[in-house]
């Protein structure tokens, strides 16, 4: 059987310790990633705020798990979406952001940045060229 | 004597903050916990409603915005933010507690 790639979205909505969408969205990224699909990530709205840098929570007695988005590039996802609009909305910009990266084995293990910043209208082209799209 | 209102929801996914909002009367207190400290945040379209909320006492719980990577130089003027026995007191010092869901 002839093995064929799809383009994956995972768009994530959510913040990420008022419910379990954030971490569950990240389990199946990571999961899926061993099934070498073209995958991407978007961050809309409030899942924005999951990939805010310095996340502290020992004093809400949660596990933080905003480090495992900087792993995502060694899974080979290296197109992370940020909507621009959703960003302004909320009061941040991108320094507030984790700075995501990955190596480009196309050259030479450069290191990249993973994020994109995109606008709203950028952001539903890209959703038109999906083949499976996945909502947290 | 004063109500202490607690919103625990974001302002842009839900909108119980404009509600409480809408029904906290001067004098009275807003503390806002879990995903509702994203309110006080410098720039944010719920910030400006807030800001606009007179006579109105507004606590953010520290806890919550070291979780969720919300620096207190990002917290706009005028927002006092406590601790878990801050939240206690809060809730001594006022006659009722309505929470908004």
């Amino acid at each position: 059987m002839s093995e064929t790639i799809k383009k994956f979205l995972y768009v994530n909505r959510k913040a990420p310790y008022g419910s379990i969408y954030a971490l569950e969205s990240l389990e199946v990224v990571l999961i899926g990633a061993a099934f070498d699909q073209d995958v991407s990530l978007a961050f809309v709205d409030d899942g924005v705020f999951q990939i805010a840098k310095g996340q502290k929570t020992n004093e809400i007695g949660m596990k933080n798990f905003s480090p495992t988005y900087s792993a995502l590039g060694d899974y080979e996802v290296t197109k992370i979406y940020v909507e621009k609009e959703s960003l302004e909305e909320r009061g941040l910009t991108p320094d507030n952001l984790l700075h995501l990266t990955y190596e480009d084995e196309d050259d030479d293990y450069a290191e990249k940045d993973s994020i994109r910043f995109v606008s709203r209208a950028e952001l539903s082209e890209i959703m038109d060229q999906q083949d499976v799209i996945l909502s947290f | 004597m004063a109500m202490l209102h607690t919103v625990n929801k974001s302002p842009s996914e839900r909108n119980t903050l404009d509600s409480c909002l809408n029904h906290a009367k001067s004098g009275s207190s807003v503390l806002l916990f879990e995903d509702g400290i994203y309110a006080v945040v410098k720039g944010s379209a719920a910030a400006g409603r807030l800001k606009e909320a007179a006579g109105v006492s507004v606590y953010a719980l520290g806890p919550d915005l070291k979780a969720r990577g919300i620096d207190e130089d990002q917290v706009i003027d005028g927002v006092t933010v406590v601790d878990y026995a801050g939240f206690v007191d809060l809730v001594t010092r006022h006659e009722n507690v309505q929470s908004w869901l």
